[in-house]
């Protein structure tokens, strides 16, 4: 069952003609139905061809929210082997927001880290819909910290609406658990990659997107605050997140053009939601790339070059 | 033994009251409501003389208060590109920059300086919630690099004021890259065994709490200062939880372990000169009335010279 965007309607009445046609024909034999069936298939994929060819910023936001784009946890799964979760900061509890552990890929053993946002209204209660509490955090932390004594490349993979906004989470100091966060992402001798693989919200991104080479899907989105947050501060109207995620220039394209992330990983037609085994592969094979790049670095340069590329960062604008 | 009301305020208050304020204005105090005559709020450095309330200080008050003789030199701070996305919300961004700074007199909204405070030489950086709430984008990132360069440079403590309602949201992502620009100039002091000392001022929230603001060896806050990543409005409203009596506060922070202190404005300068004597292994400070203090380079700052903006006053 595909889970229609608002904006993917009309799509979803073509698909769902040409699935109307074939189950008539299923019921009755008599009926040719494929002709039409195919033609209406053919329509429907230059439809979507054609709504994804140039998605306008907030429809990308609502592209990298899908339900259905596949998650932290579906790429550990297809892209790594032995994986061996580590819980917990050790000091309060352990955050299922973030997932975490020793894995290999293809055959390296690194530290993998990511959000897993779940995939149902249970898995996303249990994993607070992707947002860490200051425990994910220092989770992480230790987890960077471990990889980096034992010279494992870390990689993270990165999807939140960004850190929680509650009161345990304010009381145990959230935001010195990013600052440390983003801290220990500087500090580590060994190549750190990050990809956005769907929301990259704010601190609760930069705390593990602090890293030598960033990565994000075609359809991502990283901002320094959502759409909606930032229409009702500036426009004073939540309603105005069109407007808002248009000015504030969070899509992969604009990024790149900034000089922000490092690559854009392609999506399959119509977006990671529609092919999730494609888009976990384009995620490998990327990876594979950048890891690549540092093979025979020293842990002293790496930290040198980490530390140049966010000082440098900035100097680029965009052309109004 | 006050250093304050020793030897650097009467001279450099007097300055400023003679000369910025005409002499009948009158500030209404935010938490209790008393009308302080401005002399009088300026003297006790913004600090409401009936319940202490410690209101908004500019980066050019604090640092008039703060070196000795009220001089300071300021350190040269890159300028980043204006407007880098061509951002508009209802106004164009470069036009709220320009409004800012017609306000405030400033270039941007943090200051960095070079000094002495009780003959101790430091770098200080001081954030201005007067200009666009004291927000954290490309400049404010230079500034405090700048700053921890110059620290390294001169093997100088750094000391830095927060004050910001956040990032700036008018440089989208690269705003939000200052978080790590911003960490990066932390490890540059902490390599060089530079004691960096934050002083967190009300109020200190968002990407600004989440990044430099906690990253300091010492940190102390003003009395009352809120200081939170997520504001406890937005708390209210998605997580609909109550929240308790003095939530985020200064006090509320010290009490969760997230400050080693809670000192008063009035206090904040003996303070500030013992901690770094000792953190740099230097003799104890002597109180007095000390003359300013010889400096190689010609002051191009101090407090009584034209730069100097005018102090806010409330009219009401
Ligand atoms: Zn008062």
């Amino acid at each position: 069952m595909t889970t229609y965007l608002e904006f993917e309607k009309p799509l979803a009445e073509i698909e769902g003609k040409a699935e109307e046609l074939r189950a008539m024909a299923r019921n009755n034999a008599e009926m040719k139905v494929e002709k039409e069936a195919a033609a209406l298939d053919k329509k429907a994929a230059d439809l979507l061809r054609e709504l994804y060819k140039d998605l306008s910023p907030w429809r990308k936001c609502l592209v990298a929210r899908h339900p259905d784009r596949p998650h932290c946890k579906d790429y550990i799964e297809a892209l790594f082997t032995e994986y061996t979760p580590l819980a917990g900061d050790r000091n309060f509890a352990d955050d299922h927001a973030i997932m975490g552990g020793l894995a290999r890929l293809d055959d390296l053993p690194v530290m993998v880290i990511g959000h897993e946002k779940g995939n149902d209204t249970k898995t996303r209660i249990e994993r607070n819909f992707g947002m860490a509490r200051p425990e994910g955090y220092r989770k992480a932390i230790r987890l960077m910290d471990l990889a980096d004594r034992f010279g494992l490349p870390v990689i993270t993979l990165i999807d939140t609406p960004g850190a929680y906004p509650g009161k345990g989470a304010e009381e145990r100091g959230q935001a010195e658990a990013i600052a440390r966060s983003t801290q220990k992402c500087l500090e580590i001798g060994v190549p750190l990659i990050s990809v956005v693989i769907g929301e990259g919200g704010s601190g609760g991104a930069v705390a593990f997107a602090t890293a030598d080479r960033v990565a994000m899907l075609e359809h991502s989105v990283y901002s320094v605050i959502s759409p909606e947050g930032c229409a009702s501060i500036l426009w004073k109207d939540a309603e105005k997140m069109r407007e808002a995620a248009d000015a504030l220039k969070l899509t992969a394209q604009d990024l790149k053009k900034l000089g922000v992330i490092d690559r854009i990983i392609k999506e399959p037609s119509g977006g990671a939601q529609r092919n999730s085994a494609a888009a976990i592969a384009s995620v490998g094979s990327e990876l594979a790339l950048m890891l690549a790049e540092f093979a025979g670095k020293k842990p002293a340069d790496i930290i040198k070059e980490r530390r140049r590329k966010y000082l440098d960062l900035g100097t680029k604008g965009l052309a109004a | 033994m006050n250093w304050i009301s020793n030897y650097v305020r009467p001279k450099i208050n007097s300055l400023f009251s003679r000369r910025e304020v005409p002499d009948n204005l009158w500030t209404k105090c935010p938490e209790c409501g008393t009308m302080l005559f401005h002399r009088e709020l300026s003297e006790n450095l913004n600090v409401c003389t009936n319940c202490d309330h410690h209101m908004n200080f500019t980066p050019r008050e604090r640092f008039a208060a703060l070196f000795d003789g009220g001089v300071f030199v300021e350190v040269k701070v890159p300028e980043p590109i204006t407007d880098p996305l061509g951002f508009r919300d209802q106004k164009k961004y470069p036009d709220r920059l320009k409004a800012a700074q017609k306000a405030t007199a400033e270039k941007e909204a943090m200051l960095v300086a070079e000094g002495e405070i009780g003959r101790t030489p430091i770098i200080a950086a001081a954030q201005d919630f007067s200009f666009m709430a004291g927000s954290m984008g490309m400049y404010v990132g230079n500034a405090i690099i700048a700053a921890a360069e110059r620290a390294v440079k001169l093997k100088r403590p750094l000391v830095l004021f927060s004050a910001a309602g956040g990032a700036r949201m008018q440089e989208g992502i690269l705003s939000l890259m200052q978080m790590p620009r911003t960490t990066v100039a932390v490890e540059l002091l902490r390599e060089a065994r530079l004691p960096y000392i934050v002083v967190l001022t009300h109020p200190t929230t968002g990407g600004v709490t989440a990044s430099y603001a906690m990253l300091g060896d010492v940190h102390i806050a003003e009395p009352g200062a809120l200081i939170c990543f997520a504001g406890p409005r937005v708390i209210e409203q998605t997580i609909r939880e109550k929240l308790p009596e003095g939530f985020q506060r200064a006090e509320y922070l010290l009490d969760h372990g997230m400050l080693d202190r809670v000192t008063h404005r009035r206090k904040m300068r003996d303070e500030l000169v013992a901690i770094l004597r000792m953190l740099t292994r230097q003799s104890p400070a002597v109180a007095g009335d000390l003359p300013a203090p010889k400096t190689d380079v010609a002051p191009i700052a101090v407090a009584d010279t034209p730069v100097t903006p005018k102090t806010k006053v409330e009219k009401k």
